[in-house]
């Protein structure tokens, strides 16, 4: 039963045998987007993606038009796509590289297109070998059938597109640590300003950096047009979405619904979706958009899937992933076990985000492993508050990225939300879950 | 490089309500610094690029949508911007990052050689929470691990800074260092089998804001608190870095570069650096030695300098002062130097005087040619290179052109007989066959009709002339390879000075106050003040009662009349021929020859070893004086410790020499000589002593003086006065003690206090008794009637054109490079250590030839000498040449190179 009349648009293959090869994207009406797109002028294609309101897929939520409006007016533009998806709990690119590297493809030839690119490069996370495996072979498939390379289909547009292997960092999914890393540096985040891609970006040029899934619309945006996509979805949250479901209930995934017209509740329960916690056990908290985001309680799952609501109650849809916590998880572990992945991840580069990630880990590990103190509760808090001054949301920070930042967001959550069991961890000396 | 932004061009910035000029692309906390408001840092460098990494500089910027904290140093300063650095928001997250920066230190205070001096210690005292809230176990590495055979890394200290891994790669072109690892296991660390062996490495200690990279050879050796310092100059070689020279006790213990605007930024070499070892080598001469019955036996100064003078008078009276010569001195402050050519010239009374050892360039032609600073070079419309490889020879000259290279831009253009260090920085390399640089700079100014010019194809010498298409070149001129004469290159220098307009020359002359000797007048047929011996004859001879009749000779033909037996009587200051000439077997059959020498050395060399007295002198540190440098920039010599035993200053012992021969140099102090020099040298007319200890001329004057005061861009926290790093708004010490660690309140330039003010003598331009009692005009504004004019040189006549080569033979490029078997580097442990032994380099063709193209043992021949060497393939070393480098020890160039011959031809065989 779908809980909306949206079709799926970006996972609308993933059922078919071999949907990565060629053959099967043709038969499905592949790369018709493309062919129609070099028959537009190039900003009629921006135009297009504007008047969808497509919003980034890889965490920030920027409208993708705008952002190809704000390129530096320089040659040569580069565009770089963003596979490296390493959010804990996300894991929806990664399903798109090995279902429908076409998809993608041809995503990237359109905006390429669009923006006047002189090269593509898609940088996908190091571990995901299959992945990387469709997707060069689509390229190659691609290149052979005249969609890639010199004078695509006779258009008289050239481009050519590279697949760059990552190394396991998640800060290279770090729009301009990536940036570094495609150019053979170490993955260190460049401060901004001055270092917006789209002013200076990929040696020095203007570059367009935009995550798989968000290319992955395109070719349904310019087929189908923006106005169509605009219809789907609620105010500036338009079209849909793949939400990365995990957690403790009966039935995760990867589920494409249209944003801001389905509430978490749906996503938890509908049978055809979660279909409900595990165990019948009660909810205890949900993260509403990857590891990096404020948790959310109970109170808040008629929340509807969209970027400004969740925004506005101080957390974000973020990477698309959702993850639900039943009665029986110890807050304390997992904020200890979220903030592990913060520790071991820090690129170093700035002191606040390098030693205070490794400090509020041997905090939580002490807390959870029963040697904490009560006033262990406001140095987590202070500590925070000195790499995101104030603990607001969105946050501010003394670091270069948003790693730093992002650290203190499960912290905050569970010391605030779950205080309670924060102190029985300190007086009973344990883990009252064992 | 030269500040070049008028005062007009600036913005406004706020900086704590009050408004502050600032330049356009500067960063806020270089503003705010000049403007008083100190922001504490860690990873900034004035003189690097800005990372925004240690997050202790976040102040509060306005933007569009309000105050946010943003990194201060690599923030640009905007008109009308608004920047609040003491609210309560920044005092957090200054106590924050230093809190997180103490969270996996060690603070094992007490056992680090930065204790008391440190950067992080100071900054948490200024800045920091009261107390850590940090019960966790520290982060643990095995301490302390070695970089490189001087350099240590302690990588628990390491706060990640990045100022080593930026210098190694950014200042000095050898990344050999870099980041490994992430988050707080990020560690600095070497590639695989290839040590941090950079020639700079020193500096990355220096600038280290913690106890993390240390000198091994001042690792636990002094503590801040018992070190005295005083500023100076070094002179290990003719760059002239600033330094403060520290001590502890009697004994040197460090030596700081400091930051000269228009000279080294602050950096050092690795040679001078730790050059202070052989300061305080057991091995110093500390008592006259005199010959009896064959030995060199202790004696008295008042016995050994009465067997000097008999010894020369001697030598004297029955071959006459033709027969007397004087060598070396390129290495004595300007006043030692001044009082030696007055002894030689006007006491002893022989033009036989020359302070190269014939591995340098015509003197005429060194201080005849329009002069640039190395700022000129770094800013010139195209720079030709004409010289050694200054990464081995003048290695922070190096630095600075390799700067204006990479960062500036300026086009470099080289001519050499082999690759330099500088080869990849430049636009233009030209390889041409020894011997034949000025047929190659001909070609340059008139272009070629031919094929070829010197080995240089026609099409590389027409992309050459395009780069020379501006007026106002510079050259950098030296002697690109020992093994073909300087007269050849000063020939080469005559057709640039004649065919390219607006060409200026920045000599690149090794030995540390070469410059100064010349000035001094320790040259054949010169006088004080860059005059020639024929136009300040009557100058002088008033002044000092007599100067010689005719030009003597120069080191080669002094050594050359020696071993003819018409030298004497010799003076060796502080010269080591037989070491340091060209063409080693003339200067040992010179030596033997000789009839009496006598030597005012440190060390016992080879050739003072032959010495008939030798006489202890002071070194540096151990003395006073002023030194000048490659530009013709002097600065003053600062003295921290005493000489050891008896030994004393040159100029001392030139004093009492001339009282020994019966004369009298007319002087008592370094304060009498300067003064003489000031009125007597037109080339250092009005630079006098108080004009040199003045702030303004803190990195010193350049000679001829133009009356000018520096408008220098020098750091802004050296131009501040006020003292401690006490709050955000107090202004740091005369230095930035984050620019440069372990120096402050450095003492006003070598002289003591009381020195500095009042001024000493007169006005420049005033009416100052003359020598003599007779009175004249003095100073830089007044042109003065009876001063000789300066040499101005130019010379068509070239050299002997050099014999072609013949098919079997290969012809020798010699230099040298910065460790080698010299007696300074030989007495200073840690840099003797690092001395390679000699490598013969040939082309990998003419190797295979051999059938040898891998390298391995060759027998070399010559008509001199024969002798086994290790060969190695290198590209860099043209077909049909063969490079042999110099004073590396057994089976070194100065074996076959013959000083007569215009090139050396050798045969590499296989043995
Ligand atoms: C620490 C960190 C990790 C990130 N990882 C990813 C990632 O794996 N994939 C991704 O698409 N975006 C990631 N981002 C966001 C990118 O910086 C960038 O905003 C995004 O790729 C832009 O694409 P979009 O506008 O299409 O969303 C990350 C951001 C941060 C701060
Ligand atoms: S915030 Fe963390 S991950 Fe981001 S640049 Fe700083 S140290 Fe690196
Ligand atoms: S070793 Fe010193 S200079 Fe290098 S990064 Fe560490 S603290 Fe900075
Ligand atoms: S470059 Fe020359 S003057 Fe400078 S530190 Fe090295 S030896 Fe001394
Ligand atoms: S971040 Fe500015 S000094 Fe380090």
């Amino acid at each position: 039963m779908p809980l909306t009349d949206a079709a799926p648009i970006v996972t609308r293959r993933v059922a078919i045998p071999e949907s990565w090869t060629l053959r099967a994207y043709l038969d499905s009406g592949g790369y018709v987007g493309l062919r129609k797109a070099l028959t537009m002028a190039p900003e009629a294609i921006t135009q297009e993606v504007l008047t969808s309101n497509l919003l980034g897929r890889g965490g920030a939520g920027f409208e993708a038009g705008k952002k190809w409006s704000m390129l530096r007016k320089a040659e040569p533009v580069y565009l770089v796509v963003n596979g490296d998806e390493s959010e804990p709990a996300t894991f929806k690119d990664h399903m798109l590289l090995e279902t429908d590297p076409h998809q993608i493809l041809e995503g990237v030839l359109i905006c390429a297109y669009a923006v006047g690119a002189a090269r593509a490069f898609i940088y996908v996370r190091g571990e995901f070998a299959l992945g990387q495996e469709r997707l060069t072979a689509a390229v190659n498939e691609a290149y052979e059938y005249g969609a890639v390379g010199r004078d695509i289909f006779g258009s008289g547009f050239s481009v050519d597109v590279v697949v760059h292997p990552g190394a396991g960092a998640y800060i290279c999914g770090e729009e301009t640590a990536l940036i570094e890393s495609l150019e053979g540096k170490r993955g260190f985040p460049r401060i901004k300003p001055p270092f917006f891609p789209a002013a200076v970006g990929l040696y020095g040029a203007p570059t367009v950096v935009n995550n798989v899934e968000t290319m992955s619309n395109l070719p349904w945006i310019i087929e189908h047009g923006g106005a169509a996509f605009a219809a789907l979805g609620l105010g500036r949250s338009t079209g849909t979405r793949i939400f990365s479901l995990s957690g403790h209930v009966n039935r995760p995934g990867n589920y494409e619904v249209e944003m801001a017209k389905v509430t978490f509740r749906d996503l938890v329960e509908n049978p055809r979706l979660g279909g409900g916690i595990r165990n019948g056990n009660e909810l205890k908290a949900f993260i509403p958009g990857g590891v990096s985001a404020p948790w959310f309680g109970p109170e808040q799952v008629d929340m509807a899937l969209d970027q400004d609501a969740v925004g506005k109650a101080g957390s974000m849809l973020g990477s698309g992933s959702v993850v639900v916590m039943d009665h029986t998880t110890c807050a304390v572990r997992a904020v200890w076990r979220i903030t592990r992945f913060f520790h071991r991840e820090s690129c170093g580069q700035c002191t606040p985000c390098r030693e205070g990630s490794g400090w509020l880990e041997k905090v939580m590990r002490r807390i959870e492993e029963g040697a904490g103190r009560e006033e262990d509760l406001e140095l987590l808090l202070d500590v925070c508050d000195n790499i995101a001054p104030g603990l607001g949301w969105p946050p501010q920070q003394t670091t270069i990225c948003v790693l730093g930042p992002s650290i203190p967001s499960s912290i905050k959550s569970g010391v605030n939300m779950f205080r309670d069991e924060f102190l029985t961890h300190v007086k009973e000396g344990a883990c009252p879950y064992g | 490089m030269a500040d070049t932004t008028s005062q007009t061009d600036t913005v406004t910035i706020t900086v704590d309500g009050e408004p502050m000029a600032a330049r356009p692309g500067e960063m806020v906390i270089a503003a705010a610094e000049r403007g008083g408001v100190y922001i504490p840092r860690f990873c900034y460098h004035p003189r690097m690029r800005p990372v925004g990494m240690c997050r202790m500089c976040l102040v509060e910027v306005k933007g569009p949508r309000g105050f946010a904290l943003q990194p201060a140093c690599f923030i640009p300063v905007a008109d009308g911007q608004e920047v609040v650095t003491r609210s309560a928001k920044v005092k957090k997250a200054q106590d924050g990052v230093l809190e997180f920066l103490l969270v996996n230190h060690p603070l094992d205070c007490p056992v680090c050689d930065k204790g008391g001096e440190c950067p992080l210690q100071d900054q948490t005292l200024a800045y920091g929470p009261g107390e850590t809230r940090f019960v966790e176990e520290k982060r643990h590495w095995a301490k302390p691990i070695s970089l490189s055979a001087l350099v240590y890394l302690d990588r628990e200290r390491c706060i990640q800074c990045d100022r080593c891994t930026r210098f190694a790669d950014e200042v000095a072109g050898d990344p050999l260092i870099e980041f490994k690892g992430r988050g707080d296991h990020i560690e600095i660390a070497t590639f695989p089998d290839q040590p941090f062996a950079s020639y700079f490495s020193g500096n990355t200690v220096q600038i280290c804001p913690v106890g993390a990279l240390l000198s091994r050879p001042y690792r636990f050796k002094a503590r801040p608190w018992d070190v005295e310092q005083v500023e100076s100059t070094c002179t290990m070689c003719a760059v002239g870095c600033r330094v403060a020279v520290q001590s502890s006790g009697s004994e040197l213990t460090r030596y700081i570069g400091l930051d000269s605007d228009p000279v080294n930024h602050g950096w050092l070499c690795d040679k001078g650096r730790y050059s202070y070892e052989y300061v305080n080598s057991e091995e110093r001469l500390s008592h006259p030695l005199v010959r009896k019955a064959g030995e060199l036996v202790e004696a008295s100064w008042g016995e050994a300098l009465e067997a000097a003078a008999r010894g020369l008078q001697g030598a004297r009276a029955v071959h006459g002062a033709a027969s007397l010569a004087v060598l070396g001195g390129a290495r004595l402050p300007n006043e030692d130097a001044y009082a030696w050519a007055k002894l030689a010239k006007g006491v002893l009374g022989t033009d036989n005087v020359d302070a190269q050892l014939g591995d340098g360039l015509p003197a005429e032609a060194v201080l005849g040619l329009p002069r640039a600073t190395i700022d000129d070079a770094c800013s010139a419309p195209a720079v030709v290179l004409l010289a050694p490889d200054l990464k081995e020879e003048l290695p922070v000259l190096y630095l600075r052109l390799r700067a204006a290279a990479v960062a500036g831009g300026v086009p470099f253009l080289e001519l050499t007989p082999r690759r330099t260090g500088m080869s990849k920085y430049c636009r233009t390399s030209l390889a041409y066959r020894p011997g034949e640089a000025p047929a190659l700079a001909r070609a340059l100014v008139d272009g070629i009709s031919g094929s070829e010019v010197a080995g240089v194809p026609a099409a590389s010498v027409a992309a050459a002339r395009e780069l020379l298409g501006a007026e106002g070149a510079v050259v950098v001129l030296g002697r690109p390879s020992l093994a073909e004469p300087g007269e050849s290159i000063a020939a080469a220098a005559a057709v640039l000075a004649g065919g390219l307009p607006g060409v200026r020359f920045l000599p690149a002359l090794r030995r540390g106050n070469v410059l100064g000797a010349l000035d001094m007048g320790l040259a054949p047929g010169l006088l004080p003040g860059r005059v020639a011996l024929a136009d300040g004859r009557a100058w002088f001879a008033g002044a000092w009662g007599a100067v010689p009749e005719a030009r003597g000779l120069d080191a080669a033909d002094i050594l050359g009349a020696a071993a003819q037996g018409r030298i004497q009587g010799l003076v060796l200051l502080g010269a080591d021929p037989v070491a340091d000439f060209p063409d080693h077997q003339l200067a040992r059959a010179a030596l033997s020859s000789a009839g009496f020498v006598v030597s005012v050395d440190t060390f016992l060399t080879e050739s003072s070893g032959q010495a008939d007295v030798v006489l202890p002198a002071a070194a540096f540190a151990e003395r006073a004086g002023t030194t000048t440098n490659l530009e013709g920039r002097i600065t003053r010599l600062g003295q921290k410790i005493v000489p050891p035993g008896v030994a004393r200053p040159d100029w001392m012992i030139a004093a009492e020499l001339a009282f020994h021969l019966g004369g009298d140099l007319g002087v008592e102090s370094l304060e009498d000589i300067w003064q003489e020099v000031e009125r007597l040298a037109p080339s250092h007319a009005g630079i006098t002593r108080s004009l040199l200890a003045d702030r303004d001329h803190r990195d010193g004057v350049v000679a001829p003086f133009d009356g000018r005061v520096p408008t220098t861009s020098r750091p802004p926290a050296e131009a501040a006065t006020a003292t401690g790093v006490g709050s955000t708004t107090a202004v740091p010490g005369a230095v930035d003690p984050m620019s440069t660690p372990g120096v402050d309140a450095v003492e006003t330039h070598g002289l003591p206090a009381t020195e500095v003010a009042p001024a000493e003598t007169a006005p420049s331009g005033g009416i100052d008794p003359g020598p003599e009692g007779e009175e004249r005009q003095v100073g830089a504004a007044v042109a003065t009637s009876a001063a000789p004019p300066m040499l101005a040189w130019s010379s068509e006549h070239g050299p002997q054109s050099p014999p072609p080569l013949d098919g079997y033979a290969l012809r020798l490029v010699s230099g040298r490079s910065l460790y080698d078997q010299g007696t300074l580097v030989q007495h200073a442990p840690s840099l003797a250590a690092l001395a390679a032994p000699p490598r013969l380099r040939a082309n990998p063709y003419d190797l295979e030839r051999l059938g040898m193209g891998q390298g391995g043992q060759v027998r070399v021949r010559s008509n001199r000498a024969t002798f086994l060497a290790d060969a190695v393939p290198d590209a860099g070393v043209p077909r049909g040449s063969v490079w042999l480098p110099f004073n590396a020890g057994e089976g070194s160039a100065g074996e076959v190179v013959d000083a007569a011959a215009p090139v050396t031809d050798l045969r590499v065989e296989t043995p």
